[in-house]
């Protein structure tokens, strides 16, 4: 029900468009609104609370971008603080200047800790380096079994523990193993464990004492709610944990615990698990889960074209312009260069939540955007200004001139002054911007 | 287990519920204190504190809701003044949620009683069928399991393993292998042995899997085809430390296989499960058991009572 926070905003600020500074009132009727989506997709309430704050604080009096709505200008705000808090870009793991490099890993029951080990060993083997898999996971049935039918799969040797049941010397002779094979990664799987285990989580820093990793990867559940900061916080306090693996993100969850954990361990994120195959595991990159994480498409990338591309001083001549009622076959034409500019018409629809479906079925042809660039063009300079002198013998120039119809350049004309009768309404109505061009009825759509 | 848990309402199950909810209690209890005798009114401040808790517990934004708007309707027509009065209200009012749908579940009508366990990735499904199967056998019971997880590495060993060790029989076929063969076999075997039970263990599957939701689909058209009426009981396997995704596995896998009951394991940590106020509300369907700890005793029956007093004590 939550599924477009970009919509929500924007009814909330329908009323204040036009206004230009973000006032208090308003920017927390937003936020309640960000709290809402924020809740729905799983962070953990008080890094909401948090979150909330931080917001609020950078929002309320900030002066809204002429090329955004005081709605999207909100959505901003959220996705640039929840992008920097995410990290800006994805860290891989270091490889050890001395080998091995020994990876740890650690997590809840059913988290995914041995298909993540095989999809690190497969992503290592591919690079050229040599592992060595180690199965300290002896208690759930058959979990050493899994990992070795992981290593016959791909190749990889897993250390065989033979009769050895305690973790700790298991980890610890496979380290002699991987020093005899030259291994140049060692990657050990440990059992799942409640957080709330007190021996098992002793049993994992005497591991990782034994072991001294150079890298203790945590693997959490994309799914999971809100116990992820807590959960993350007691494995990172017990043993320090230096990166995640958030698996299972090839489903439909919204992924609120990425946030939660990385706001808590302040450790980045390297990669997520996009399915069940051994080649499924891709690096992170914070700021797409941001958009999932809000729910709304990728509607950020969107405002962000709109803003490159929109540059500001234009933008204001052209609201005097629209203002003054005075918007010319001209400034027509600079708007279409600058929407192309944001790339083709299906692309900037589908980043639009909901849009998406409605481009699918309706196949927008770009090429219509040339054909009403080559009519403007091919008329005069007054003609641009004045299109009321364009009579018939000029309408027949201008077609041959582009390669049209004169039913083309009559059609062009006839909506051209349907727009700026809209205009010259909005114009009245309070500023004019990018949101209610693009959006708002007159157009481009009407020339497709 | 149906039988015990009732009669030792307040030693066995109840217990260990309790225990296994322990650390969650604590971190509930002293909200909880803090607004029953801390402040006299019920005001918006209590609603507030109210709704958090609900909201860390998993109960999801539009639950909660729901639960508080209920709340302040019952206390404004009834004049309750007193916050222990409200929670006794908020308590009732959740059992009732949980309780609506619960029924037990009958082996006796069909022979045998086939189970068909489906659930996402490391939701627990394995394990709970392990613990259940080693249960019915205490009972009793003839039980027969079948390792219909032929995708995971190792999966088939792992119910083998949990088959050996409570002596109950174990059709598999080789890792790779089709899960409606697997499925066959079992419940054909199922009946010729005259077993009373036939578990069926299956990969784990992320709901959104439209090809391998149409696997158990099918599997589930097979099973009917041998033993018509089959499977008796579609369980669906939910893990406790998941969030609102709960909601979408109960729905998608609801709607593919029509499930008859659901599964919450490892309530044994801080995490409480609230979701199932909204899945039992919205898809009335009822909660068979409940996973409070790593030992096979751990897997209890649902009571929506001690799972309500246990989350708010008082």
């Amino acid at each position: 029900m939550f599924d477009n926070l970009s919509d929500r905003l924007e009814a909330i600020y329908k009323k204040l468009k036009g206004r230009g500074v973000l006032k208090e009132p308003d920017v927390d009727e937003a936020l309640r609104e960000i709290r809402v989506a924020l809740i729905e997709a799983d962070v953990s309430l008080p890094v909401i609370k948090d979150f909330i704050a931080e917001v609020r604080v950078q929002a309320v009096g900030q002066e809204v971008l002429k090329s955004l709505t005081p709605g999207h200008q909100m959505v901003k705000i959220v996705n640039d603080h929840l992008t920097h808090l995410l990290g800006e870009e994805f860290v891989d793991i270091q490889i050890a200047s001395k080998p091995p490099t020994i990876i740890l890993m650690a997590g809840l029951q059913g988290s995914g800790k041995t298909t993540t080990v095989g999809k690190l060993a497969k992503r290592f083997k591919e690079k050229g380096k040599n592992c060595l898999l180690v199965p300290a996971d002896v208690y759930r049935p058959a979990a050493i079994e899994q990992l070795h039918v992981l290593g016959r799969e791909l190749g990889v040797a897993v250390y065989d523990a033979g009769e050895e049941k305690d973790p700790v010397a298991i980890c610890k002779k496979s380290l002699d193993e991987a020093v005899n094979k030259m291994s140049q990664v060692v990657i050990i799987d440990t059992a799942g464990r409640q957080q709330v285990d007190d021996a098992l989580m002793e049993e994992l820093k005497q591991i990782k004492e034994t072991v001294q990793p150079h890298e203790v990867l945590f693997v959490a559940d994309a799914m999971m709610g809100q116990q992820s900061a807590d959960i993350a916080k007691t494995f990172n306090d017990a043993v320090g944990i230096d990166g995640v693996i958030l698996t299972k993100m090839d489903g439909d969850a919204r992924g609120g615990a990425a946030f939660s954990i990385k706001r808590v361990t302040g450790k980045p994120i390297r990669f997520i698990g996009m399915g069940e195959k051994l080649d499924a595991l891709e690096p992170f990159h914070p700021d797409r889960i941001v958009s999932r994480i809000l729910g709304m498409g990728d509607v950020m990338s969107l405002v962000e074209k709109a803003e490159e591309n929109f540059e500001q001083e234009e933008q204001e001549k052209l609201q005097k312009k629209i203002r003054a009622n005075a918007f010319t076959l001209e400034d027509f034409r600079g708007q279409l260069k600058q929407v192309q500019k944001m790339g083709s018409m299906e692309q900037l629809l589908s980043m639009i939540p909901g849009a998406g479906k409605l481009a699918k079925g309706l196949k927008i042809d770009d090429r219509a955007f040339v054909q009403v660039e080559a009519i403007i063009s091919s008329m005069t300079q007054r003609e641009r200004e004045k299109h009321n002198i364009i009579n018939a013998s000029r309408k027949r120039r201008i077609a041959q001139g582009s390669g049209t119809r004169v039913n083309d350049v009559n059609k062009l004309l006839k909506q051209f002054a349907q727009m700026q009768k809209m205009m010259k309404k909005a114009a009245r109505g309070g500023g004019m911007n990018f949101g209610s061009l693009m959006g708002g009825r007159g157009m481009p759509g009407r020339f497709f | 287990m149906a039988d015990e848990s009732a009669a030792e309402n307040d030693s066995g199950v109840f217990a260990r519920l309790k225990s296994g909810l322990a650390k969650t209690r604590s971190n509930l209890a002293g909200g909880f204190d803090n607004i029953v005798h801390g402040r006299a009114k019920v005001g918006p401040e209590l609603l507030e504190e109210l709704e958090e808790t609900l909201l860390i517990a998993d109960v999801g934004m539009q639950t909660t809701s729901f639960i508080l708007e209920d709340l302040k309707r019952e206390v404004s027509q009834n004049r309750i003044r007193e916050n222990k009065e409200v929670l006794e209200q908020l308590k009732q009012r959740m059992v009732h949620v949980l309780s609506q749908n619960q029924k037990p579940l009958s082996f006796s009508e069909h022979q045998p009683f086939v189970i068909l366990v489906v659930g996402v990735n490391g939701s627990g499904k394995t394990t709970t069928i392990g613990k259940l199967a080693r249960h019915w056998k205490q009972q009793g019971k003839k039980v027969l399991l079948a390792a219909g997880d032929t995708f995971r590495a190792a999966a088939i060993d792992q119910l083998q393993v949990w088959a050996e060790r409570s002596n109950i029989p174990c059709i598999s076929q080789k890792s790779g292998a089709d899960l409606s063969a697997v499925a066959y076999d079992a419940v054909q075997a199922g009946m010729a042995r005259e077993m009373d039970l036939v578990i069926i263990d299956t990969a784990g599957r992320l709901q959104t899997n439209t090809n391998l939701m149409e696997e158990l689909k099918k599997v589930k058209r097979v099973i009917g085809k041998v033993l018509p009426g089959a499977p008796h009981e579609t369980l669906l396997v939910l893990d406790a430390t998941i969030g609102q995704n709960s909601i979408s596995q109960a729905r998608l896998f609801n709607e593919a296989l029509e499930v008859d009951g659901l599964v919450m394991t490892k309530l044994d940590g801080t995490a409480k499960g609230g979701v199932l106020f909204n899945i039992t509300g919205d898809l009335k369907l009822p909660v068979r058991f409940v996973g409070v700890g790593e030992k096979p005793e751990d897997l209890q029956e649902f009571i929506p009572e001690n799972f309500v007093e246990a989350l708010i004590p008082g």
